[in-house]
């Protein structure tokens, strides 16, 4: 217990000196944690906001689905597996179709997709049950980026056309029953929802489905002929892709951080091993071996970030703290890059996060403490007591 | 006799290169050193004194000849082995003080005996005491920077004596000293030289020393030119 008692006196005899260095370190390891935290809450919330309207937990796909080919959209439908409308009828997955289609606002012609849902369904958080309304008119659902581009609004009638099963254009006037707010551009931009009944109609395409979502913790999917399963891991991925894009960037930042904090260790480690040498030197003729100078020396460098730890603590963790319940606010447009996160992004700092980034920048700040102090093992106490350094 | 001697050198020959060239700073140094002596190495600079301090010291190891201290022979010691050897019998007191600038009296007094793993009563206590020896018991608390030249150099003395150590090694001691506190810090000394039988060895070519020395070694060009009790010493201390 010297050994530490030894450094942490030098390391508070040595003043201002030390405690530029704690600030700086601290200021580093508040920024790790704080931007790690604020890509932590950007993949959970932007998981969560696509799990819950979109995906659930998991998609059978018809299986010539593509959403990235609409010209597949023609082909794409099947009649649901007598399974499939078991799960229906007891609420634990619902059917969509979606058929291509054309609306006409203002004159203008715009290619959208018609989304047929269960106005029941309680599977995703799209508000279907407005469509439940019973108008002569064919009620629709919009998101507030289709409607803002379509300039569209809640009661707004438009004209849509479409493609039925067997190749035949047919078109009706539906109307807007309300346009809804949502962060999750995969059921907002260029689509149309109606009632799955009407569109199964419209398209001839009765009991027939594109997709059929189920809830989450659905467990074993089965296989059914015509249809594949799509796990909730592969409809996230590219959310997962974005976001380890993201992340790169944040390690790079984080990588800056910790090489600047950890120049000030090195210096002042630097710095103590020429200053230092007659203390050194006093140290060894007191009887102390080298291999404890050099474990004195290391120690003190790596004490710079416990009391940085600390230090961080005092002023991070409010911080942090306040942040993760009150959120951060984020520019409204932020959504449209990708980003379904909603107006308010909350960070998330775990106590993982805490411990790992701790543990980190403890082992930097030893290994960068102790390269320095190397030079101790080839001092001669003679030289030391001298002020020479070899 | 015989059994008192604690430190004895055989032939000791000290080169340092320098460069292509090469400095002799001991030539063949046979000297023993009893228990409880208080010895001077004399001489001008680059006479060798320094030099026999760091060896008998196990600061340093001989190029030739012999060693030995305690008992041990310095040219054999490993640096570990070294280290406890001064660790544990031997004090040392330099020219410049060499006090841990960032610790207070108590805490640099302290130091050796922390390396000694001691409990903190007996440190306490010891530490107590030797600022007592040295009169410094009410500057405990004070830094270095806020002592005189005269007292960090009794701190020095406490921080050597406080483990009381077999041999006392002090390396031009007043040199940084006014009249008045050389006469002060060689009064404490050899008062601890009595009190603790500690063998006190110096070098130094101040005068103000000479006249306290029991023993001067007279060192030239590496070799010892005059070996003399001084009567002299033993006169004032009767007296």
């Amino acid at each position: 217990m010297v050994i530490p008692k030894l450094a942490w006196r030098n390391l508070l005899g040595a003043g201002l000196k030390t405690w530029l260095n704690v600030v700086v370190l601290s200021f580093a390891f508040v920024a790790i944690i704080w931007t790690q935290g604020i890509y932590k809450g950007l993949d959970y919330q932007a998981s969560r906001a696509i799990i819950d309207a979109e995906c659930a937990g998991g998609q059978y796909w018809m299986e010539k689905y593509d959403p990235f080919d609409p010209f597949t959209l023609q082909e794409a439908h099947a009649r649901l597996t007598g399974k499939m409308e078991f799960w229906i009828k007891s609420r634990r997955a619902t059917p969509i179709l979606i058929v291509q289609g054309t609306i006409y606002p203002s004159g203008r012609i715009q290619s959208v997709l018609l989304k047929g849902i269960d106005p029941e369904q309680k599977i995703l958080t799209i508000p279907s049950s407005i469509l439940k309304q019973s108008s002569p008119e064919l009620p629709a659902l919009i998101g507030s980026r289709m409607a803002q581009s379509a300039g569209l609004k809640k009661g707004n009638m438009v004209t849509v056309r479409w493609r039925d099963a067997h190749g035949t254009f047919d078109a009706r006037d539906i109307q807007i029953v309300q346009v809804m707010s949502t962060s999750v551009q995969a059921i907002d931009v260029g689509q149309v929802w109606i009632p799955i009944q009407e569109l199964q109609k419209m398209a001839g395409m009765e009991k027939e489905a594109t997709i059929v979502v189920v809830e989450k913790n659905f467990g074993h999917a089965e296989s059914f002929p015509a249809w594949t399963f799509k796990s909730q891991d592969f409809l996230l991925q590219d959310l997962k892709n974005f976001v380890q894009a993201k992340t790169i960037g944040s390690t790079i930042l984080y990588v800056i951080l910790l090489i600047l904090a950890m120049l000030a260790i090195f210096n002042t480690q630097v710095l103590s091993i020429f200053r230092r040498r007659k203390e050194m030197g006093t140290l060894m003729a007191m009887g102390m071996p080298r291999v404890k100078v050099i474990q004195l020396f290391t120690l003190e460098g790596a004490m710079h970030a416990v009391l940085a730890a600390m230090v961080g603590a005092i002023y991070g963790a409010p911080l942090l703290i306040y942040f993760g319940t009150k959120g951060l606010g984020f520019p409204g447009t932020a959504d449209q890059f990708g980003l379904a996160i909603g107006e308010k992004l909350f960070p998330i700092y775990s106590t993982g996060l805490v411990i790992g980034t701790t543990i980190l920048v403890l082992v930097v700040t030893t290994i960068v403490s102790f390269l320095p102090t190397r030079q101790i093992a080839k001092l001669k106490p003679t030289d030391a007591l001298r002020g020479k350094l070899r | 006799m015989e059994n008192s001697c604690l430190i004895k050198t055989v032939d000791l020959v000290k080169i340092y290169p320098m460069g292509e060239q090469s400095i002799k700073a001991l030539n063949k140094v046979t000297l023993t050193f009893q228990k409880g002596e208080f010895a001077g190495l004399v001489g001008p600079s680059g006479s060798g004194k320094t030099t026999l301090l760091n060896i008998i010291g196990s600061l340093d190891a001989p190029t030739e000849g012999s060693a030995e201290v305690l008992g041990e022979k310095v040219e054999n010691l490993s640096h570990k082995r070294a280290a406890e050897l001064r660790n544990r019998h031997i004090g040392f007191i330099f020219q410049t003080f060499n006090l841990l600038p960032v610790y207070t009296v108590y805490e640099n007094v302290e130091f050796p005996l922390l390396l000694l793993g001691l409990s903190a009563a007996s440190r306490k206590k010891a530490v107590m005491d030797a600022l007592e020896w040295v009169y410094l018991a009410d500057r405990a608390k004070s830094k270095p920077s806020q002592l005189s030249g005269g007292e960090c150099q009794r701190v020095a003395i406490a921080r050597a004596i406080v483990k009381k150590p077999e041999i006392l090694l002090a390396d031009e001691p007043t040199a940084n000293l006014d009249a008045e506190n050389s006469h002060h810090i060689l009064q404490t000394m050899e008062q601890l030289n009595e009190k603790l039988s500690t063998t006190f060895i110096f070098s130094t070519h101040d005068e103000k020393v000479i006249q306290y020395l029991h023993r001067k070694i007279t060192l030239l060009d590496g070799r010892v030119a005059k070996d003399e009790i001084m009567k002299n010493a033993f006169l004032r201390r009767d007296a």
